[in-house]
């Protein structure tokens, strides 16, 4: 009975088998991602970098056809210029980081739907530009574990500046000079797991299975390394029980696995161990030596 | 190039001297159609007497389609406005009305009984009558009609080129039962992206079955994939179509699961512009049979 519900679509499908592969190998590399996202109090730059990053791909789209390399590759350049260029700027004026990024992604968007109007068809971008976590061939999987590769192995070599920067920028700046090459890095691979997002969800969700199951971690632990594996598992978890539940309540895919990490969310919200609202209302007994 | 034809046209027209009141080409009637396909049937009855434009290009999608303001302009000047009707082009009578032109407007499905759509889309009826050639007749009636009524002067001509379309239209109806007579009747059934093709498959009997609702709107869920997936192993459907306006990175994956065959290219909602595949809905047609033909076909 629960082999049927749980374990048994995954059996008889193939489709299956390769969605819920796409969807860990996000959660490996994305959930990391949004830890430091959060801990940045950099949320929703994910979901501003996502905007900026669209234009890109669809101008892969314009120059190549449906390419998926023309269009990851767009994509990560109009990124990067993005990230890179509002880095420079904050780092350099007054001007603050989010408000930098806002003036560069609305450029970039801006530009996008300019030059794909100007080309003048009327194809549904957004079934081009995104895939589906339902439709993953063999390449898009290659990609996708690529990148998710690719994150990992710089995320272990940034770790430590990276975990600095986030308490204490200003000590990181009076020991070492490591801090804007690690925040470039550090946006870069905020790009790339985004585009990776885009192939496998399909839609701007993608920034959900990022900065969701970081906001659940946050409620289970106080060290990063314990709200990472937390981040990870949840962003598995709830791709795995999407999955299950778009296969027997069809409810598209996509949308399914954000509202699974929203239900655990507001389960962490309400029953977290660290700071959540049960318990602050009903804190336990003082211990007392 | 257009200005050379117009030339020719406007001296053709004077030498022959024939009625007075022939229109020069600058007084073209200026019509509208919502997309491609409706275009052509104008340009078959209207000939050189009518200018059209299709709001929605070749190879784009009337579901999804947001007009601009360059739109609107080309409908302000426009003396008449073609749509499908049955609540295809949602968007169109809002544009009419800010565009304050006095267009007239004419619905070219009047008068064809409409199909109840496949469950899962958004409109009551299926918009799609086009894809059954019997309905492109009562199309072309109604087009000539509505240019009759806006230009009195040029009834005739309208009415030989209808019935020269006509019959052209005839000839490829029975060219299409021909072929689906030949497909033995155990194989007349595949699965294609976008269930544009419910009036085909009603008059002639072949059996589309779309893991999408009609509108390409809705995205599937897992579950609709695994249904229908177990359906082709079930009922071993030989043939899964693409069409040229949906994923069709979706179709592989129900191929590769199923060693259902990927049928090639199926027009639905639009034509393509001239190198493409299907330029006119003749065209069309000829070619969407052939594909469903040598898919089908042992």
């Amino acid at each position: 009975m629960l082999h049927d519900i749980l374990i048994a679509p995954f059996l008889e499908f193939e489709f299956m088998r390769r969605a819920l592969a796409g969807v860990v190998a996000l959660s490996l590399a994305g959930a990391p991602i949004g830890v430091f996202l959060m801990l940045r109090r950099m949320s929703l730059v994910g979901d501003a970098m996502a905007h900026a990053i669209l234009p890109g791909a669809a101008i892969g789209f314009l120059v190549s056809g449906l390419n998926l390399f023309a269009m990851t590759f767009g994509g990560l350049l109009a990124g990067f210029a993005v990230a890179i260029l509002s880095g420079v700027v904050a780092r350099n004026t007054e001007l603050k980081e989010d408000a930098s990024l806002a003036t560069f992604y609305l450029a970039s968007l801006a530009l996008g739907v300019t030059i794909v109007s100007m080309r003048g068809t009327n194809i549904d971008l957004l079934h081009v530009l995104f895939g589906n976590i339902l439709a993953l061939d063999d390449q898009t999987l290659l990609v996708i574990a690529f990148n998710a590769t690719v994150t990992l192995l710089v995320m272990a070599v940034i770790y430590r500046p990276l975990v600095i920067e986030c308490v204490d920028p200003v000590f990181l700046r009076t020991v070492s000079r490591a801090g804007a090459p690690t925040h470039m890095a550090f946006m870069a691979l905020v790009v790339i797991n985004l585009v990776n997002g885009f192939h496998a969800l399909g839609t701007l969700l993608a920034v959900g299975l990022m900065i969701l199951p970081a906001g659940i971690a946050r409620f289970w632990s106080r060290d990063i390394t314990g709200m990472i594996v937390i981040a990870v598992a949840s962003a598995a978890l709830s791709g795995y029980a999407g999955l299950v539940l778009s296969y027997h309540g069809g409810v598209p895919s996509g949308p399914a696995i954000i509202l699974v990490a929203t239900v655990l969310y507001v389960v962490s919200v309400l029953f977290g161990r660290v700071s959540g609202l049960l318990r602050q209302w009903f804190p336990g007994r003082h211990l007392e030596a | 190039m257009r200005r050379i034809c117009a030339i020719l046209v406007a001296v053709f027209c004077v030498a022959s001297a024939l009625t007075p009141m022939r229109l020069r080409a600058e007084e073209r009637i200026k019509v509208v159609a919502t997309f491609t396909i409706l275009a052509d049937f104008v340009r078959n009855v209207g000939g050189d007497r009518v200018e059209v434009t299709a709001l929605v290009g070749p190879d784009a999608d009337a579901h999804v389609y947001t007009p601009s303001p360059a739109d609107a302009k080309t409908i302000a000047t426009a003396k008449l406005v073609v749509v499908n009707g049955l609540g295809l082009e949602g968007w169109l009578p809002r544009l009419v009305k800010s565009s304050g032109g006095t267009a007239r407007m004419v619905a070219a499905t009047d008068g064809i009984v409409p199909l109840k759509e496949a469950p899962g889309g958004h409109h009551n009826v299926d918009p799609h009558a086009w894809q059954a050639v019997p309905n492109a007749k009562i199309y072309v009636e109604n087009i000539r009609r509505a240019l009759a009524a806006i230009d009195p002067a040029s009834t005739e001509t309208y009415r030989a080129n209808a019935a020269r379309y006509r019959a052209e239209l005839e000839a490829l109806d029975r060219e299409v039962r021909a072929v689906v007579a030949r497909i033995p009747p155990d194989r007349r059934k595949v699965i294609s992206t976008h269930d544009a093709f419910g009036y085909f498959a009603a008059a002639y009997g072949v059996e589309f079955i779309a893991p999408l609702g009609v509108s390409t709107e809705s995205e599937p869920s897992a579950r609709d994939l695994a249904k229908i997936i177990a359906q082709i192993r079930k009922e071993k459907i030989p043939a899964v179509f693409l069409e040229n306006i949906t994923d069709p990175r979706l179709i592989r994956r129900v191929a590769a699961e199923t060693q259902a065959k990927i049928g090639g290219t199926l027009y639905s909602d639009s034509l393509t512009d001239e190198k493409g595949g299907a330029p006119t809905y003749i065209d069309m047609v000829r070619h969407n049979i052939k594909t469903l033909q040598d898919a089908l076909d042992k």
